[in-house]
């Protein structure tokens, strides 16, 4: 029996605004979709993954999600790294699949965080005045810091070392709104140049406004099985050829090298499950919560060497028509981002996979490498995704 | 050393919750005393202070610094949400590079943000939060 892992289904609730979705709801909607793309069963499913995290007023981790949803499951994971947790998902189930712990497992997202929090998650109301904060963030809470200015200090850093500019950052948001203009759901769909970026107002120098990400409401959900019980399914097998993960800290003043990510270390494992060299991959789904994110994943994974990301992108290589295209749905810059986004990464790239990508569709697309950030470029975890099998 | 210790009428930031390693640090540094961690088994040292050597798992001691350091990385956070943080912008956040070392996170003061650099040279002073916890700042030399 051929066990290669194989993603069968993707579902998407509503975004980039769904005020009557809470977050459960967009978790259900989107593995109603994901059920009905895979043309299964809902009793097929024998494998649950999810890493909460965006319920709002209800709670939605994997367990109790899995009660709501009411899946028989013999194995289930919770793991919980950020944005990235489902690549780090899709890494557990490749070998979860493999060894015969489940045959067909889903894995749920559900965010309404715009609805629910309002825009200002990126700078602050994480610390009420006088709270006692315990943990490793109490050697950082005294300050001020935000989400923001987490990333701002990497890419900081990033342009003393290497001389990258704001100019060079600025092609990546502008690259991405292309491909959201092309997205009729995308939050941000106005056309946007790289002096529109660098006009919007500094939100932690060197990040502008248009260097961040959307806030949003969304939920997405896949189905993972067997190549054997995919071929009697109605989608294309898009095929699970590597997925692997690392950490280099969590809390951002444990940041061993604010230029570089554990990508460094996770991608070269990918890439070796895959048999495939970077050359081999024709389009990107990167974790954009910033600008400087997906500069620093590209050169951590080994696209470019460190400090030749600047001058990469701004010859237009990750743009509609270059190298590799990157973030083709719009990405989080300029289409949805509802706190978690790396599940929406798997989800388009297998949609790219499928050639089902319409306007933005990547021409002959074999080969799609996910990448999320979680945290503050924390946790990184890889995904390789083909048309091929292994 | 024993640096500047700062008093404030009323503290309005995110206090520290004291724990089983913190509540030394955070005492020393209500003396104007700036500690970070060295392991006498592998002479690695580390910030923020934990209940193990991370480079080999042996308990590790107290060292204490010099409170001189360098600018790494920094950013002037310009937006901010929430009250007192609000009622301050803009402020400056760096990654301080210790003399002995390690990083460490703080707040970078006495000095118009917009002329803060990467590799200034700063020196820790501290601002008494609570009758045991001093919080570090750094200040150019
Ligand atoms: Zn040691």
């Amino acid at each position: 029996m051929d066990r290669t892992p194989v993603i069968v289904g993707i579902g998407l609730s509503e975004y980039p605004v769904a005020p009557d979705l809470d977050g459960v709801q967009h978790h259900v909607l989107a593995a109603q979709r994901a059920i009905a793309d895979a043309g299964i069963e809902k009793s097929m499913i024998d494998g649950y993954v999810n890493a909460g995290g965006g319920g709002g007023m209800m709670v939605d981790d994997a367990v109790t999600m899995a009660e709501y949803l009411r899946i028989d499951h013999k194995y289930i994971d919770g793991t919980m790294t950020g944005g990235s947790s489902f690549e780090f998902h899709v890494q557990h189930l490749a070998a979860a699949i493999r060894d015969g712990l489940c045959d067909t497992a889903l894995v749920t997202y559900g965010s309404d965080q715009l609805s629910r929090m309002g825009r200002r998650l990126g700078t602050g109301g994480f610390q009420r005045a006088g709270q006692r904060v315990a943990g490793p963030i109490q050697y950082e809470a005294a300050y001020g810091n935000s989400l923001v200015g987490s990333y701002a200090m990497h890419a900081m850093r990033h342009m003393h070392e290497y001389g990258t500019t704001s100019e060079q950052l600025a092609e990546i948001a502008v690259g991405i709104r292309e491909f959201a203009m092309l997205n009729p759901k995308a939050m941000y769909r106005d056309p946007m140049t790289v002096d529109d970026v660098l006009n919007s107002r500094m939100i932690a120098d060197p990040l502008h406004k248009l260097d961040c990400c959307a806030i949003t409401d969304g939920g997405g959900a896949f189905v993972i099985t067997t190549a054997e019980r995919a071929k009697d399914l109605p989608q294309d097998s898009i095929y699970v050829l590597g997925a692997a993960g690392g950490q280099t800290h969590w809390n951002v003043s444990q940041q061993p090298d604010f230029t570089t990510s554990a990508g460094a270390k996770a991608a070269p494992i990918a890439f070796g499950q895959a048999g495939l060299t970077h050359d081999d991959v024709d389009m990107l789904m990167f974790y954009d919560s910033f600008t400087i994110t997906c500069l620093i994943l590209l050169e951590s994974l080994g696209f470019v060497k460190p400090g030749e990301g600047g001058p990469f992108v701004a010859e237009g290589n990750l743009k509609r028509g270059g190298k590799w295209p990157l973030n083709t749905d719009g990405g989080g810059l300029s289409s949805n981002h509802p706190g978690m986004r790396g599940i929406f990464l798997i989800i388009e790239a297998v949609r790219q996979l499928r050639g089902q990508g319409g306007e933005s569709q990547v021409p002959d697309c074999e080969v799609a490498l996910a990448a999320g950030s979680g945290g503050w470029l924390s946790c990184i975890g890889v995904a390789i995704l083909g048309r091929s099998h292994p | 050393m024993t640096a500047e210790v700062r008093t404030v009428e009323e503290w309005t930031k995110p206090l520290p919750q004291l724990d089983g390693v913190s509540t030394e640090y955070w005492q020393a540094a209500s003396e104007g005393r700036l500690l970070i961690q060295q392991c006498p088994k592998c002479g690695h040292k580390q910030w923020y202070p934990r209940a193990l050597c991370t480079a080999c798992a042996a308990d590790p001691e107290w060292l204490e610094c010099s409170g001189r350091g360098e600018i790494h990385t920094f950013t002037v956070v310009r937006q901010y949400g929430a009250k007192p943080f609000r009622d301050e912008l803009p402020y400056v956040i760096a990654m301080v590079q210790l003399e002995e070392g390690p990083m460490i996170m703080g707040a970078v003061t006495d000095i118009d943000p917009d002329a803060v650099r990467i590799g200034m040279a700063v020196e820790v002073y501290f601002v008494k939060a609570a009758d045991d916890v001093g919080i570090p700042y750094w200040r150019p030399v």
